[in-house]
């Protein structure tokens, strides 16, 4: 799909010379010992998507929350319409017509989708009540603007992440923004719901609205930004038009050094470790057939809630199949918990650490050896000095960077804390080791090193089920990709044949013929 | 480009998490059948149910309960819960019969000293929640004693009977116009007031906001500590007027009067299908689910059963309400996901 990057509606807002929408002015902000950002200004335009880049802590979020009216700057200020503003809060940032998507949606969930969009502005009727009807009307309107069918009187409990993401981007327009901040909006889409929020965002711009757009992908930036600012540890770096930028350009000024991204050295290919034949799971996935041999990485790809979550879940003991089954070198095995899937030796790495994945309030090494504190320990009382030598060791080969294995988990960097769920797991000496979007939410440093590890871990033996929803990981990690279209296996691609055309075209239902021809 | 791929067209998934959605918003309707369904056995085992004064005893109750239970479903959709409730209502009633005893003060200025008392018993509350943060379970059980053990106080070791109080005190328990108790016509009017102002204000949906999602509620600048600060009082204020109406029904206080009643008034809202965990229910609900207690209350008098029998069956209904909602949230759930998979 093309799409034509509006330089000239920069250019025409330059003519008029309107001072812009939305601008940061010689921006500091500290926290503690931590100095979150140094000196920044940005302006975003009226009716441009501008990207904001960065590591994480390069202070991205702290622009968005000054924005936002959650932090206020120590020194210099936030600029709107070229006067100097001080944002009080969130619905002071509200009424200046400042709209959030926060990375989370932050919506009600008991409540229906209208009241979500407008709470907190709601149209009232003549005796100072609240007028339902013109609320839900409203809310219509608002969806059908976007080209999007939605059921404005359901309750947005158990709505998808894409579904609760565009509840967010209607409150912003109901509210009519002239500016729109999106922090990472598309960290919990799928390929398809990325282009469909894409298309809405590039709707709402040209309407005249200033969109800043916080992103870790920096395809995306490409495909939809008009400029990019990119930020290093809390200082502003380069601002740009993306059609002066190349990615390479780009993670050398977020990094400060150029990395070369997913390294991947093929490994000795083994014997079958996993064979999934025929698997089954009413409502979530139907006739799923698929090996792991040892030193292989099995991609699974396709959109959200097309099954790979659940598939994993199967595998891990969580929940159990209908139909089909699962042999691990070769015999049946029936898990009915995960205790067993890990006893077998089969451990899997959840796609939200901080649901599934660690526990607050623990140590690194806590966390670690937690699901091996039985085995560690065979008698009644825990030596704590045994939970860190052995943390100690997967620390030092996950290079996760930390002053001691009592550090707090929360101290660490969203990529530690990945590395930190990835050492628990390997504690546990699997044999086939599920991984399900292991980079989300890490920034590239950390990305690439999780690519060396898990590519050190096939090395070494180990089977790997890799789930993402990153297409370019997918096909530079796996050997194979097997592609799920609605709980189905639509493709199995080998690597030397996998493109990302490929990989799409089957994850939208548009090669399932394939499915026999795949290997 | 197609903006839709996701099927939204109906399909069994979806239709059956609608009408199991529909099932559990309508847990008024339901639970008013239930009712109705109940009350006919009982008549038809034992037709006394059915006369005037059985009616008026057995609504009179009810009528008190769902008074409370208003207060508490403010409280339960703040995602917080007041246990206090019971002390407040044996204070207030204590409190407001002692003041009339032996003075020469006009009674309708007792009742409203009483709800006045009530309101300041419910602020209390709200300012150990929200101001000293404790969390209102714990800061509830720590006024459910503090309140009984001041009427414990008050009462000295006394009980205050009929006689002590001024002639006629208990006749508007009985008192009814055009047919219909004076208490059923004070509860119904305090379930339309709380119910309006619940659906249509801006600072009754600020209730459901902040149970629902605190964090996105601050986001929007609902202020969460004020809200529930409001639900605290208005609830006392409620468990006041229960309180009130509480002496005026039974004419002999205790110093232990109400006691256990909170156990009640919160089986009656979560029954009535308030979210124990927040954010979602309605006053209507918590009037019906009181109305159903208090039948089951008088179906054990008029069909001679064990009054023991009373606590196990709040107790049940407690536990047997939220196992409820948890199961059809779950499959709600899953049947949504379900939807969008196909």
């Amino acid at each position: 799909m093309s799409e034509d990057r509006p330089i000239d509606a920069i250019e025409s807002t330059k003519a008029t010379s309107a001072p812009p929408p939305a601008a940061l002015a010689g921006v500091s902000k500290r926290f503690g010992a931590t100095q979150a950002l140094t000196d920044v200004s940005l302006d975003v335009m009226a009716g441009e998507i501008h990207a904001l880049v960065g590591e994480n802590g390069a202070g991205k979020s702290t622009i968005v929350k000054v924005f936002a009216g959650i932090h206020q700057p120590d020194s210099g200020t936030v600029v709107l319409d070229g006067n100097p503003t001080l944002v009080h809060g969130p619905a002071h940032a509200r009424s200046l017509g400042i709209a959030v998507v926060h990375q989370e949606p932050r919506l009600f969930p008991d409540l229906t989708v209208a009241e979500n969009v407008f709470m907190g502005h709601a149209p009232m009727g003549r005796l100072g009540t609240l007028n339902w009807r013109e609320m839900r009307q409203s809310a219509d309107r608002i969806f059908e603007s976007l080209n999007v069918r939605m059921d404005t009187g359901e309750i947005v409990r158990g709505l998808s992440m894409a579904d609760q993401q565009l509840i967010e981007i209607a409150k912003a327009l109901s509210i009519d923004a002239r500016v729109l901040i999106l922090d990472e909006p598309t960290a919990s889409l799928s390929t398809h719901e990325v282009e469909r929020l894409f298309s809405i965002v590039r709707q709402t711009r040209d309407r005249g609205v200033a969109i800043l757009f916080v992103s870790h992908r920096l395809e995306e930036v490409f495909q939809l930004c008009d400029r990019a600012t990119v930020l290093r540890d809390g200082r502003h770096v380069i601002t740009a038009p993306t059609s002066e930028l190349d990615a390479p350009t780009l993670v050398r000024h977020m990094v400060g050094r150029a990395v070369s991204l997913f390294p991947r050295s093929t490994a000795h290919i083994g014997d079958v470790l996993l064979d999934v034949r025929g698997l089954t799971r009413v409502g979530a996935f139907r006739d799923v057939t698929f090996s792991v041999r040892s030193g292989e990485i099995v991609g699974l790809a396709g959109l959200v809630g097309a099954g790979r979550t659940e598939i994993a879940r199967v595998l891990f003991g969580l929940d159990r199949a209908d139909v089909g089954e699962i042999r691990l070198d070769g015999k049946r095995v029936h898990f009915r918990s995960p205790s067993e899937a890990l006893g077998a030796g089969v451990a899997y790495v959840p796609e939200d650490r901080h649901i599934d994945g660690l526990v607050e309030g623990f140590t690194i090494s806590e966390n670690v050896t937690l699901p091996i504190i039985p085995r560690l320990f065979p008698h009644l009382f825990m030596r704590t000095g045994r939970e860190r030598t052995l943390t100690a060791g997967y620390a030092e080969r996950l290079r996760i960077r930390a002053t001691g294995m009592d550090d707090l988990i929360e101290s660490l960097s969203g990529g530690n804390q990945q590395k930190v769920v990835i050492a628990k797991w390997l504690a546990t000496k699997p044999r086939v080791l599920i991984l399900d979007e292991p980079t989300r939410g890490v920034d590239i440093g950390a990305k690439v090193e999780v690519h060396r590890i898990i590519s050190d871990l096939a090395a070494s033996g180990l089977g790997i089920v890799l789930i993402s929803s990153e297409l370019p990981e997918v096909l530079a990690m796996s050997d194979r990709i097997m592609v799920l279209h609605e709980g189905r296996i639509a493709a199995e691609i080998p690597r030397a044949e996998a493109s990302e055309e490929r990989v799409m075209l089957a994850a939208t239902g548009q090669m399932a013929e394939e499915t026999a021809s795949g290997s | 480009m197609a903006l839709s791929v996701r099927a939204n067209a109906p399909s069994p998934g979806r239709a059956a998490g609608a009408l199991l959605g529909r099932l559990a918003r309508s847990r008024e309707a339901t639970l008013a059948l239930v009712v109705i369904v109940l009350a006919a056995l009982v008549w038809l085992a034992a037709p006394s149910f059915l006369s005037p004064t059985n009616l008026i005893s057995v609504t009179s109750f009810t009528a008190i309960i769902a008074i409370a239970a208003v207060g508490e479903a403010l409280v339960i959709i703040t995602k917080n819960i007041d246990l206090s409730v019971e002390s407040t209502m044996g204070l207030v009633a204590f409190v407001v019969a002692v003041v009339l005893q032996g003075r020469n003060i006009p009674v309708p200025a007792a009742w409203a000293f009483g709800i006045g008392l009530g309101l300041a018993l419910g602020m209390a509350n709200g300012v150990i929640i929200t101001i000293f943060r404790v969390p209102s379970i714990v800061a509830t059980l720590g006024t459910l004693s503090i309140y009984r053990g001041l009427t414990y106080w008050v009462a000295n070791g006394k009980e205050i009977t009929t006689s002590d109080l001024p002639a006629n005190y208990t006749d508007p328990s009985s008192q009814t116009f055009f047919g219909v108790p004076l208490f059923v016509i004070l509860a119904v009017a305090v379930v339309i007031v709380a119910g309006i102002a619940l659906r249509y204000t801006v600072a009754g949906r600020a209730l459901y906001a902040v149970g629902s999602n605190a964090d996105a509620a601050a986001t929007i600048g609902v202020r969460a500590r004020s809200t529930v600060f409001m639900a605290f009082a208005v609830s006392g204020m409620l468990a006041g007027m229960a309180g009130v109406l509480w002496g005026i029904q039974f004419g002999q206080l205790y110093a232990s009067s109400a006691n256990g009643q909170s156990l009640a008034v919160i089986a009656a809202v979560v029954v009535g299908g308030v979210s124990i965990s927040g954010g979602s229910g309605t006053v209507v609900g918590a009037a019906i689910g009181a109305l159903f207690l208090g039948l089951i209350n008088n179906a054990l008098v008029v069909l001679n059963l064990p009054q023991e029998w009373l606590q196990v069956i709040y107790g049940a209904v407690i536990l047997l309400a939220v196992a409820t909602d948890a199961l059809v949230q779950v499959r709600a759930q899953r049947a949504k996901a379900r939807s969008r998979l196909r």
